[in-house]
Order: C-alpha cells, then sequence, then structure tokens
C-alpha cells in the first residue's frame, strides 16, 4: 500500500519538524509578550540591551517578542504563554497576571515610576487647520462635533480616552461624579461608531474621512504620520489629560522555571537606562528622565495631567467601576 | 434513518435491491472501522472539546446563566445578530440561486473564473475582509460614495454587518445549489412545457419543488455561520451598544474583563441554537429525501 | 410539439437570460471582485519596491512558511477522517445518522473565537488538562499543536460533506462486484472506491486548504502571537496592519488572496477533469440505470 506508507512517512517528518522547531524556542532568550503598537519601540530597544549584555555578561540573548491587544495577551500568559517579561499599556492587564499569582502583587514598586519606564497622553488628533476650531475636551460635546474613538469598553485606547474625559469633567469647577458620567455621556453622543481599536479609529479618521476629532496616544499621532502624511492633521492637547503608563513586570513564575530571572531584570532595569530612555523618545514615548524630556522639548509640549491612580484610586478600582458589566459605560446604554 | 440520500433513480435502485440483504448481513467491509474512526476523531475533535465548554458554563447555576444570556444588551444583541444573519442568508438565498443558475446553465466567456471566485470568502482572512469592506462602503469609498447620496448609509450601521454576513456567508448557498442545478433532468423541463405549463410555471411547479431543499440546506448553513461571524463585522459594524453590538462582540466584552465563564455561558447559548438549527436542517433534508423516494422507504420496512 | 417550441419552453427568453445574467454577475462583482480588486490596490499602494519588500520580510515569510507547514499536517488528517466518514455514512444505513452527520456540520457555525476559547479551557494552564501537560512538560497551546487542532476543527467539515452525497450516488454495486470476483478490501478501496472518489476528494481538499490557511479567529487565540514562530499569515496580516504597516498588512493579505486562486484554479482544473470523468463513465458504463 504504496499510499498509507507515504502518509506514515509524512506524517513522521512532520513530527520532526514540529520537535526541531520546538527545540529552537527553548535556547537561552526572553519571551517579552507586549502590546500592539509596542513593537516599534522593542524592534530598536532589543538590540541595544542585546548588545548590553554582550558587553556586561559576555553572552549572546535571544529576544523574541509577541504583540497583540493587551488584555488578550495577558489572559494568553495566564493560559500558559511563557512570557518571561509582559510590558503593557494598562496596569488592569498587569493586575490580572498579580492576581493569578504569576507576577508578585508589588510588582508595581519593583521597578522605579510605578513600574512604568516611559508614559504618553490622550491628545485629540483634528484635521488640517482644525476647521471646527477644537481646543479641549469640551469642544467635544458641543453638537455637531463628530469625535472618533475605539470602544470604550473593550480596548486599551478607548478605555484611557474614557478615563481621560471623565477626569476632565471632574477637575471642573462644581464638578462631581455625577457631572462626569453626563459629560462622557455627551461626548459618546458624539461617536457615530465605535473603532474595534487604536488602528481601526486612525483608519476611520484618516483614510474614511469620518469625525472631526480623533482620540489617541500622543505616541501614536507620530505613526499617523508615517502612514497618512504630517500635514494630514494636527495635534490639539487639551488643557488636562491623562497619564497613560505603560507597566512592565517579570512573571515570577516563568523565569523561575526557565531560570532566566537575571536575565529578565536586567532586560527590564535597561529601559531606565540613558539608552533605553532615549530610544523612548525617539519613539515618541515621553521618558521618565527629566534631562532628556527637555532635550525632546520640541516633541513633547508641556502638558498638565492626571494619573489613574490620583483619580480613580487606581486601576483596580477604576476598571469595574467603569468598564465592567453594569459599570458606569454600561449605565449609559441602558434603555430608559 | 436515512441522511440525505440524493433522489437519484439508480440509488433507488441499488436501495431496493441490496436494502433487505444488507438487514441481514452487511456485505461491503469497513463499516465497524470507518464508524468507528468517524466516532473516535468527532469525539476528540469536537465532542470533547465543546464538552469542556459546557462544564465551564456549568459553573454557573441556572439563574445566574439566564441573567448572563438574558440582560438588555444581550437581548439587543440576539436580535441584531440573528436579524442581519437572516437577512444575509436570505440575500444569498435570493441571488446566490441566481448565481448558481447563470453559472450552471448560461456558458459565457470567463465563467470558469468567476465560478472559482465564489469560494474567496473562504480563504481571505474575515479581518482583511472586514477592513477592506468598510473601506468600501464608507461615505467617501468606492461603493459608499455612490450611495451616500441617495441617503444610504452602510458602513456603521447595522446595515454593514449585513454586508459583511452576505460576504463571509456567499458560499455555502451557490455551492449546495451548483450540483443540484446541474442535476436536473431536461426531460423534467420538457415535459411540463409540453404539457402547456409556461416558463414561470414550470420554475414554480416543477423546478422550485426540486431545488427547495438544497436552498433551505445552503441557506442554514449560510446562516450558522454569519451567527457566529466576528472578525470582519467589528471592523464594519460601529459597534454601539443596543444599535449595532453583535453577540459575539459580547463573548470579547466578557473576556476583556476576564470573565471566561460569562464568556462560555453566551458561547454555550449560540451553540445550542445553531446545533438545534443544524439538526432541525438535517432532519429535513432526511423528509426531503424519503418523500422523493416512497419506494426506498417502503423497502425499508 | 416542434423542437424549437421546446427549447423555448425549457430556457429562458433572451431578455430574461440577458437580466439574470447581469443581477447574478452584478451580484458577485459587488461583493466578490470590488473587495478583491481593492485588496490589491491597498497592496500596491506605495509600488512595486515597497511590495516587495513588504514580502521579503523574514517574519512574513516565516509566517508563509508556518501556514503552509500548518495546512500540510491537516490535509491528511481531514482526508482519513472524511473518507472513513464518508464510507460509513454513504454506504450503510444505521441509526443516528441525522445526528451524525449535524456533529460533522457543527464547526461551521461555531464562533472561531470559541473554537479558540474552547481548546484553551481543555489544553490551556487553567485548563482541565493544563496542569498535567505543564507538568509533563508538554507544550500544546500557544505552540504548533494547538494551532493544528483548531484549525483541524474548523476544517473538519469539508471533505466528509464532498464526498457524502457523490459516494451515495455511486451507490454499492461497484464494490460488491468487485468483492464478488475476489477482491481483498484494500484491494476493493484502491482499485474500485478512490479511483471513483478521487476528483471529489481532490475538491474538497481543495476547499479545506482554503479555509485552512484563511483562517484568523480561531488560530489568534491559541497562536501567543510569537514573531516568526507563531504567527501565521492571517495573524501577521492582522499586526502589520495595527501597527500602521498597510502596505505590508495587504501585501501579506494579497499573497493569501493568490493563494486562494491559485487552490481555486486548481480546484477548477479538478472540476472539469470531474465533470469530464463522470460524463465519461455515465455514457459508457450506467447507462441503464439512467433511464
Amino acid at each position: 500500500m504504496p499510499m498509507l506508507q507515504k502518509f506514515i512517512l509524512f506524517v513522521a517528518g512532520v513530527a520532526a519538524a514540529w520537535f526541531a522547531v520546538g527545540a529552537q524556542a527553548d535556547g537561552n532568550g526572553l519571551l517579552n509578550v507586549s502590546y500592539d503598537v509596542a513593537r516599534d519601540f522593542y524592534k530598536d530597544y532589543n538590540p541595544l540591551f542585546q548588545k548590553h549584555w554582550q558587553a556586561t555578561a559576555g553572552q549572546k540573548v535571544e529576544i523574541r517578542q509577541s504583540h497583540a491587544g493587551s488584555s488578550k495577551q495577558v489572559r494568553a500568559v495566564a493560559d500558559g504563554l511563557d512570557a518571561d517579561v509582559v510590558t503593557m499599556n494598562q496596569a488592569s492587564d498587569v493586575d490580572f497576571l498579580a492576581e493569578k499569582g504569576l507576577v508578585a502583587r508589588d510588582y508595581a514598586r519593583r521597578f522605579p515610576n510605578n513600574a512604568s519606564p516611559y508614559t504618553s497622553t490622550m491628545v485629540l488628533i483634528v484635521r488640517k487647520g482644525n476647521p471646527k476650531a477644537l481646543k479641549d475636551w469640551n469642544d467635544l460635546i458641543k453638537p455637531g462635533v463628530q469625535v472618533i474613538l475605539p470602544h470604550p469598553k473593550n480596548t486599551g485606547n478607548g478605555r484611557y480616552s474614557y478615563l481621560a474625559a471623565w477626569g476632565y469633567a471632574l477637575r471642573q469647577p462644581g464638578g462631581n461624579e455625577r457631572s462626569a458620567q453626563e459629560f462622557v455621556g455627551r461626548l459618546l453622543k458624539n461617536a457615530p461608531l465605535f473603532a474595534a481599536g487604536g488602528r481601526d479609529a486612525t483608519t476611520t479618521f484618516m483614510q474614511r474621512r469620518i469625525g472631526d476629532v480623533l482620540l489617541s496616544f500622543e505616541s501614536e499621532a507620530e505613526l499617523i504620520a508615517r502612514e497618512f502624511g504630517k500635514g494630514e492633521f494636527e495635534i490639539v492637547y487639551p488643557s488636562l489629560s491623562i497619564l497613560t503608563e505603560f507597566p512592565v513586570a517579570i512573571v515570577d513564575k516563568v523565569v523561575d522555571k526557565k531560570g532566566t530571572r537575571k536575565l529578565a531584570q536586567a532586560y527590564l532595569d535597561y529601559l531606565w537606562s540613558p539608552a533605553g530612555q532615549e530610544n523612548a523618545a525617539e519613539n515618541y514615548l515621553r521618558p521618565r528622565d527629566a534631562a532628556l524630556l527637555k532635550k525632546y522639548a520640541s516633541q513633547f509640549p508641556p502638558i498638565r495631567t492626571f494619573t489613574v491612580d490620583e483619580v480613580f484610586g487606581g486601576w483596580s478600582k477604576a476598571f469595574p467601576t467603569h468598564f465592567k458589566d453594569g459599570g458606569t459605560f454600561d449605565q449609559l446604554y441602558q434603555l430608559k | 434513518m436515512r441522511g440525505r440520500a440524493h433522489p437519484q433513480p439508480c440509488h433507488r435502485l441499488t436501495d431496493a435491491m441490496f436494502a433487505p440483504l444488507s438487514r441481514r448481513r452487511r456485505v461491503l467491509p469497513g463499516f465497524g472501522l470507518t464508524l468507528g474512526c468517524t466516532l473516535v476523531y468527532l469525539s476528540l475533535l469536537i465532542l470533547l472539546p465543546l464538552s469542556g465548554l459546557a462544564v465551564k458554563a456549568s459553573q454557573l447555576s441556572f439563574a445566574e446563566l439566564w441573567e448572563v444570556a438574558s440582560g438588555e444588551r444581550a437581548w439587543a444583541s440576539y436580535r441584531i445578530t440573528f436579524g442581519a444573519a437572516f437577512l444575509a442568508a436570505t440575500i444569498n438565498a435570493c441571488f446566490g440561486l441566481i448565481v448558481a443558475w447563470v453559472l450552471v446553465r448560461y456558458p459565457f466567456p470567463g465563467r470558469r473564473a468567476i465560478d472559482a471566485l465564489v469560494d474567496l470568502p473562504f480563504a481571505l482572512p474575515t479581518a482583511v475582509a472586514g477592513i477592506t469592506l468598510a473601506t468600501l462602503y464608507a461615505g467617501n469609498g468606492w461603493i459608499g460614495r455612490h450611495l451616500e447620496p441617495l441617503g444610504v448609509k452602510i458602513a456603521f450601521t447595522p446595515l454593514g454587518i449585513v454586508v459583511a454576513l452576505t460576504f463571509i456567508s456567499l458560499p455555502f448557498v451557490v455551492r449546495t445549489l451548483q450540483p443540484v442545478i446541474e442535476d436536473i433532468e431536461p426531460e423534467v423541463e420538457e415535459a411540463a412545457a409540453s404539457l402547456g405549463a409556461s416558463r414561470w410555471q414550470t420554475f414554480l411547479r416543477v423546478l422550485l419543488p426540486g431545488i427547495f431543499p438544497a436552498l433551505l440546506t445552503g441557506f442554514t448553513l449560510a446562516f450558522s455561520r454569519a451567527i457566529g461571524e466576528y472578525g470582519s463585522v467589528i471592523f464594519i459594524a460601529g459597534n454601539m451598544p443596543l444599535i449595532s453590538e453583535i453577540t459575539p462582540l459580547l463573548i470579547i466584552s466578557k473576556l476583556e474583563q476576564y470573565d471566561v465563564v460569562g464568556a462560555t455561558a453566551l458561547a454555550m447559548v449560540m451553540l445550542s441554537i445553531s446545533f438545534v438549527m443544524l439538526l432541525a436542517v438535517n432532519a429535513l433534508q432526511w423528509w426531503a429525501a424519503n418523500r422523493h423516494r416512497p419506494g426506498a422507504a417502503g423497502s425499508g420496512r | 410539439m416542434s423542437a424549437r417550441a421546446t427549447r423555448r419552453a425549457t430556457g429562458e427568453p433572451l431578455w430574461l437570460r440577458a437580466l439574470l445574467m447581469v443581477i447574478g454577475l452584478g451580484f458577485l462583482l459587488l461583493f466578490l471582485g470590488v473587495p478583491l480588486l481593492a485588496v490589491f490596490v491597498e497592496a500596491f499602494a506605495a509600488g512595486w519596491p515597497a511590495y516587495r519588500d513588504a514580502l521579503s520580510d523574514g517574519e512574513t515569510r516565516s509566517a508563509i512558511a508556518l501556514t503552509v507547514l500548518i495546512a500540510l499536517v491537516v490535509l491528511p488528517f481531514n482526508v482519513v477522517f472524511g473518507v472513513a466518514a464518508a464510507w460509513a455514512i454513504a454506504k450503510f444505513d444505521f441509526r443516528g445518522k441525522s445526528l451524525l452527520i449535524t456533529l460533522i456540520d457543527l464547526p461551521f457555525a461555531v464562533s472561531p473565537v470559541v473554537v479558540g476559547l474552547v481548546f484553551l479551557l481543555l489544553f490551556g494552564a487553567q485548563g482541565l488538562f493544563g496542569p498535567w501537560l505543564a507538568a509533563h512538560e508538554i507544550k500544546v497551546v500557544f505552540a504548533l499543536p494547538a494551532m493544528i487542532l483548531v484549525t483541524l476543527f474548523i476544517t473538519c467539515p469539508f471533505i466528509a460533506r464532498e464526498l457524502i452525497p457523490l459516494m451515495q450516488v455511486q451507490g454499492k454495486d461497484e464494490e460488491e462486484a468487485a468483492l464478488s470476483l475476489g477482491a481483498g478490501a484494500w484491494q476493493m478501496f484502491f482499485r474500485v472506491t478512490l479511483p471513483n472518489i478521487k476528483w471529489g476528494l481532490l475538491y474538497g481538499v481543495i476547499l479545506a486548504n482554503a479555509r485552512a490557511m484563511g483562517e484568523f479567529g480561531a488560530v489568534s487565540v491559541v497562536s501567543g502571537h510569537i514573531r516568526g514562530e507563531t504567527n501565521t499569515l492571517p495573524l501577521h496580516v492582522e499586526i502589520l496592519y495595527n501597527e500602521y504597516n498597510a502596505v505590508g498588512a495587504f501585501a501579506a493579505a494579497s499573497v493569501l488572496a493568490l493563494l486562494a486562486l491559485v487552490t481555486l484554479a486548481a480546484k477548477t482544473i479538478v472540476e472539469w477533469r470531474m465533470r469530464h470523468e463522470t460524463q465519461r463513465l455515465t455514457a459508457s458504463d450506467l447507462p441503464p440505470e439512467k433511464g
């Protein structure tokens, strides 16, 4: 039966290939599980660290990258993706891993600056010449203004946009939880759609020409310019916005098993090194290093910001209050 | 019980000849082996994983399950999902019938190339389909810009969901109808015509009843495929709660909150509905096949 | 009745023919042709060099390789299962056949995201077999095995569905004749059954292949998205798009569409030969049964 033999041979060949792939995966290296737009940053950072590690420890190190939606990534880590380190765009994602016992509960204090080596903020991106003269958050609730943002409940960018508007309203004279919710409700009424993600919101705004203003990370504006041209839009810095932090953490369970703790620690520590900080600035992420921030001042205009911890008491409170089922977002969409 | 047997004369003949024989002993070898293989494979690959889903969902009590599955948003999403899937399947049934008819009956240059195109939705990743459709049907897209002056908005409205679902489920109706239309024997039409039936009457009274079971199968397969679709829809739907939010998006939303149990509960609800629908169609097929072959039904008893 | 009158009665008038063709082809053009064109226009938006660069990227290449590897592993399983299931269902009568067919159909109806989730619930670290697998250092999820499993799940119905009606129409007499002439079971299968179903089988393989290569949702959940390692081509397309690399994304998508078109072209050839063969068969071997 020649067919049967061929089939068995084939299966054996595939099995061999499989083991080959498996063996290659277990080399001396790190797996960095990250959110999707972090690719540019780590594409430049990894060679920097490899050079540094070669110089200091005399070892070649292989760094593998995984990028996808932030929450999806930490779910994968909880389900057994062998990440040595996680580099996320939202603390609630790392909190989830802490809850599952994969990451230390005090991960935010194991590195400086709330374990966030760089920051960004939410800005308003408007069309060339700012035809609707949008200057601040309160311009976005005016009738006839269309706001484009990613889904506020299901995406990281969307949640930051939501909290930025909420925090702004709260900090206005006489602002309270009720007025903030009303403010955000009016803003969301001006949203003709909720995009599937940050990138999709950009495409909708830039390519499909829908909406008057796009809510986005300051750092993504540069990516938008690369894709659609710099003169096509303007960045408007609101009077107050949210400081977005990008927490990093070592996945204890994995590094202990693989024996990569020292390497993982060095990898994350190096993010705060001058070279690491400068790399952040070059990728339009605000470095923590004050001197560098000054050096790149033209790129990072000063803006008044608040953190999630200051206004919302941390993500562990903000997330259930606003984004879980029945939270403030859902309340805005209850049938009356 | 008989499956989706074709109402073919030759099959009827063999059945009439061999059915009594095969009741005493099976002539062909391999029944045990192949059925065993099939059952083991299906159990491992389909039943075991799906029962894992059921186990997870059963962590909720019935009351909790009901609460997850019956919220206001959930109901709105069922209405949108099933409504859009139904519309998409209906569009596919109508146009799919015409497409299948044209592709089978009318020879024209380039027919094979166009025939090959029908399977494209299987091969294109759903996200690419969604992004492309949204761009095409947006107000400034190739198609959207011609519709917007007419006051028709498709992208980022529930209509967009219908367009995406029509795209991804398009092959099912065409592909189930094609072989059946090919099988129609010209004698039947000629006989009807010679008895004085008009073309329209022939179609309605003679052709349609023969095609109908396959049309129904195609419709249902398209419908069930459309219900589960997520990847393409989120890019074109607009995702507004209560207006354009589909049930798979709610499942994702539960996962984003790390609520795996809630997600599995919703998934179970959708799966049960799909299963019942598919079972109904297969039973209907069986019924239709038997109705067309009284001889076979008699020989089995 | 004259031949002309019969033809008029069994064919549509010219205007109706034209109308049906315009509607049918217009529908296909609008829903399939234009999106396909749009993919290629986006892919070449920055010109040929950008397209070539996008495709020569190492990660894109390894994604293509992985996609092809998965399809190659999945298809043999599909063939064995499809033939076995079709043999049991088409050639024998037994209780619960409708239920069995429904089970085979079920993967069509399960949301791809749920398919991925289901395998995580079984093999993930928090899943049913997760702890056991971890203790034995066996990697299933976020590695090739799980990606193959979900693809098997997704493509399971195609070949069986293709073969069942075909084998039912063919009946059992040829096989029974072979047996009565003293052929062994395997001999009968390879000499009689396989030649009869080979084109249908290939048709099923091609459809399953298109689906296997294009699957996104289910694979996405269990892949882990490790660059150059567990990213299939559809996943890579999404990642590139999300990173503001539209040309790269649509270039990769166009490769998928091309892979699909190649398989579709192969399918058309197969179909043509199949029809050819059936015609020959019905013309020479089975004339008495046709009446």
